[in-house]
């Protein structure tokens, strides 16, 4: 019987009057991987952030190793041997990736004088543990030059630096490719064999089998189950999740009605620039073509150029693109976010809370800022009209939410998609970039804006989709375009499309290439 | 209304705001100073005194909103009181003219520092020092660093005077029965106009977009050059008009009025509760912050608290207002 690390007993909090949390129960035992799932909005993170000692102000008790325990800071839960990786990073970007590891636990000699060696060698040391190649000038460099995913492994990093014993991973690899998932898992094993206890929240029902020794589910705040994982098949678990049963979705295999009229995006030798000067293109050579109704799926590993891809066409770079647009078969140049908007290309960035919300500003006036050209004639704003289309899109939506007044940050993290997805809607584009449309969202509101996605394309709209999903890209495209290095590598019919060769595509092997260009 | 709503309405920034002017209103019916506090006459002249604040706090605010700063306007003040001197007392010019170039050159300025933070992407505490500094000069070399009034010194030493043109009059008057000073009227339009850009306009909008989340902004298609461009004009627009209005108060134009003043803009926009990181904020709470800050410095001085004490005093009550508010939220 393992030793039980950590045990949480009727946890209940409020913010304000709304409760969020109620009676939630949930242990943790040595060498475990514990499941933590549910919907946006189910209380995961609130729970995570109690035991981080983030929220001081809750009901019920922590129990560490038996010993009841309250920590009135995250330093506190710290030194309990609490380790949270947070689902928004916690590094200071400006600042070393050494200087982020220490971070508040810097190895000074006589408390002072930090001790510059000592911290590069452990560093160097966790980052062998980590198979992150650093050398030690990678480890000077300020964290803000490396991709996400790097700065991911080094939040990993940072949580280890110290012994934790108790780790809280947060959604850890939803920027994470295939092959640091795999190395992520790896590491999980590794802590596992030497006695740590991890709580781990994810919306991917494949990781969920692939790392959990139990699951536990909550809803609404409240306790669903708790498990061990080979006694809850998925079907069980999504019914726990969302308290109904869940409709497949697929696309009709074939779609006649599509005709052969103009193509609502073609796309020619699309090229975007490196930003610095004297680089490769980001994007060198992509070619597409979209009819009214069709999606199609771009995929491609991290740094492939699908998010520079994007962002050249919508305009975000300005008039710096070569190769040829055209919508609806009348030529067009990309030149700014607003032009394209007025031209019916709209785009959902992958980055929600960097380039899509204002967190600050109310769920209306969020969904209605692109299109507030058109909402407010000669410049005055019509309060009812933004109202009524607001209201509207909420409804079709079915965005929950208290009031259309409160602020847009305040809500879950699906809601605020579907509050980014109602403002691009709100601009009727014929065309629509989505980046990650579901990134950080729970299973129900992935399979409502799946279905959302369908109504669309059968209203005539064409969808250009980037996925790090690959079932999600193969469930929703038409056709899937492989990118490698800023280059299409292989273009899939449905009936082609399967996992293992879209992925030989996009990583650039020769297989892939064989098949490219049907 | 239930206990919800209230609930809800207590923790709005409005709320708290109202709470440190009550907060400080119920200093000054302690400390009435043998029941000075309660003459209209005292309410009266601090809304004039704060008048000219208030004016540059409504520009503050829209910049403030746009996620910026205007270190520049007290600058404004001194350059556009000494500009509309010298067109007045020196040049003899008509007053619509005098006014419409003084308005222009204020505005210039803050369209100056606009473009220094939108389209050269300096920050806007850099750009609007670096304006600051320069407009100050600017006024000196306007007004050959003498004050300009009514008294011309003449080679030889001796003095001439020239009359008062009437705008000075005009302005520095009070109407209803000597019951509201013409530049507490100014200052209230200022707040009216500032309201009817932030919330009735579409620009008002964008200002708030643009300081919530720039980025987000910009993908939206919301024009953030032009958004930065109308905030920091409006806010030389505002120093301008606070420039004539110190300019017909003190008779003269002095290349030293409004040194300081940015700071006094910025804590009346602060301590109404505009949050300096921008995205939120509105004109009532600022109206609330100058009401603060103004009877705060009127029950001080009614109580004949020296200088040292005053300002040690200031310092120490803006800090607890904005205490107070924050306990407030929660």
């Amino acid at each position: 019987m393992p030793a039980r690390l950590l045990a949480l007993r009727r946890i209940g909090k409020l913010f304000g009057t709304n409760r969020v949390l109620d009676g939630v129960s949930l242990d943790l035992n040595e060498g475990e991987v514990h499941i933590l799932a549910g919907e946006n909005g189910a209380g995961k993170t609130t729970l995570i952030k109690i035991l981080a000692g983030i929220h001081t102000d809750y009901e019920g008790e922590v129990e560490i190793r038996g010993e009841p325990a309250r920590f009135a800071s995250p330093h506190e839960a710290n030194r309990a041997g609490i380790s949270v990786i947070h689902q928004e990073l916690s590094l200071i970007d400006s600042m070393s990736v050494m200087d982020n590891i220490h971070l508040g636990r810097e190895p000074a000699l006589g408390g002072l004088w930090l001790d510059r060696r000592g911290q590069a060698d452990q560093a160097l040391a966790l980052c062998r543990r980590l198979d992150l190649d650093f050398s030690a000038g990678d480890l000077a460099r300020p964290v803000e030059q490396f991709p996400l995913s790097v700065k991911n492994l080094v939040e990993i990093a940072k949580a280890l630096a110290f012994d934790a014993r108790i780790l809280v991973m947060d959604e850890p690899t939803s920027a994470l490719n295939r092959t640091e998932v795999d190395r992520l898992f790896t590491l999980i094993g590794a802590l596992k064999r030497r006695g740590c206890g991890i709580i781990y929240i994810t919306h991917k029902m494949e990781e969920i089998y692939r790392v959990a020794d139990r699951i536990t589910v909550l809803r609404d705040g409240r306790w669903v189950g708790t498990a061990p994982a080979g006694e809850c098949p998925e079907s069980r678990l999504i019914q726990w999740m969302i308290g109904r049963d869940l409709s497949p979705h697929c696309r009709p295999a074939s779609r006649a009605a599509a005709g052969a009229g103009n193509a609502a995006l073609e796309v020619r030798g699309f090229r975007v620039p490196h930003p610095i000067p004297g680089r490769p293109p980001a994007v060198s050579d992509f070619s597409v073509s979209l009819r009214p109704g069709d999606v199609v799926g771009v995929a491609g590993l991290q740094g492939s150029g699908g998010t520079e891809l994007f962002r050249g066409l919508f305009g975000a770079y300005g008039a710096v693109c070569g190769g040829s647009v055209m919508i609806d078969g009348k030529s067009f140049r990309p030149e700014s976010p607003a032009r394209s908007i007025m031209r019916g290309l709209s785009y959902l960035t992958a980055d929600r809370k960097g380039s899509g919300l204002v967190p600050a500003m109310s769920v209306e006036h969020n969904m209605t800022l692109a299109s507030l050209c058109r909402a407010s004639p000669g410049g005055v704003l019509r309060p009812r009209r933004e109202r009524a289309s607001a209201a509207r899109q909420a409804a079709a939506l079915n965005i929950r939410l208290a009031s259309l007044d409160q602020a847009a940050g305040t809500l879950s993290g699906g809601n605020q998609q579907k509050v980014v997805l109602a403002k691009w809607l709100e601009t009727q584009p014929r065309i629509l970039l989505l980046e990650e449309p579901t990134r950080g969202v729970d299973i129900g509101a992935k399979s409502e804006i799946y279905s959302l996605m369908r109504q669309w394309t059968s209203a005539g709209m064409a969808i250009l989709l980037i996925s790090n999903e690959l079932p999600e890209l193969l469930l929703l495209s038409d056709r899937i375009l492989a990118l490698h290095r800023g280059a299409v590598t292989g273009e899939f019919s449905r009936g082609e499309a399967t996992p293992e060769r879209i992925l030989a595509a996009a990583m650039g092997s020769p297989e892939g290439t064989g098949e490219a260009r049907a | 209304m239930n206990t919800t709503r209230l609930r809800l309405w207590l923790a709005t920034p409005s709320f708290r705001a109202l709470l440190a002017l009550v907060f400080v209103a119920a200093i000054g019916c302690v400390f009435n100073a043998d029941g000075a506090f309660f003459h209209w006459s005292t309410h009266r002249d601090m809304l004039r005194q704060v008048s000219v604040y208030g004016i540059l706090a409504c520009g503050m605010t829209l910049v403030i909103i746009s996620g910026g700063i205007d270190l520049s306007v007290g600058s404004v003040v001194g350059l556009c009181a000494v500009l509309f001197a010298r067109q007045t007392l020196r040049q003899g010019e008509a007053a619509p003219a005098a006014l419409g170039l003084v308005l222009a050159a204020g505005t210039a300025i803050g369209l100056a520092s606009g473009t220094l933070v939108a389209r050269f992407r300096i920050q806007p505490f850099v750009a609007t020092l670096a304006m600051m500094v320069f407009a100050r000069g600017l006024a000196k070399w306007v007004s050959a660093g003498q004050k300009i009034s009514q008294a011309i010194q003449h080679p030889d030493g001796s003095f001439t005077y020239v009359d008062l043109p009437p705008i000075f009059q005009r302005l520095d008057h009070r109407i209803l029965w000597g019951n509201l000073s013409v530049v507490t009227l100014i200052f209230l339009g200022c707040v009216l106009l500032c309201w009817l850009v932030l919330s009735k306009l579409r620009c008002g909008r964008y200002l708030y977009a643009t300081g919530g989340n720039e980025e987000a902004a910009r993908f939206s298609g919301v024009p953030i050059a032009g958004t930065k461009l109308l905030a920091y004009g409006l806010s030389g627009l505002f120093g301008a008009v606070g420039g004539i209005c110190q300019a017909v108060q003190e008779q003269q134009g002095d290349p030293e009025a409004g040194s300081t003043y940015e700071l006094t803009a910025i804590a009346i926009a602060v301590i109404g509760g505009n949050n300096l990181m921008g995205g939120r904020g509105g004109i009532g709470l600022t109206l609330l912050g100058a009401l603060t800050i103004g009877y705060l410095e009127k029950i001080l001085s009614i109580n004949a608290v020296g200088e040292s004490s005053r300002l040690m005093l200031t310092g120490a009550i803006i800090v607890s207002a904005v205490l107070l508010q924050r306990r407030r939220a929660g």
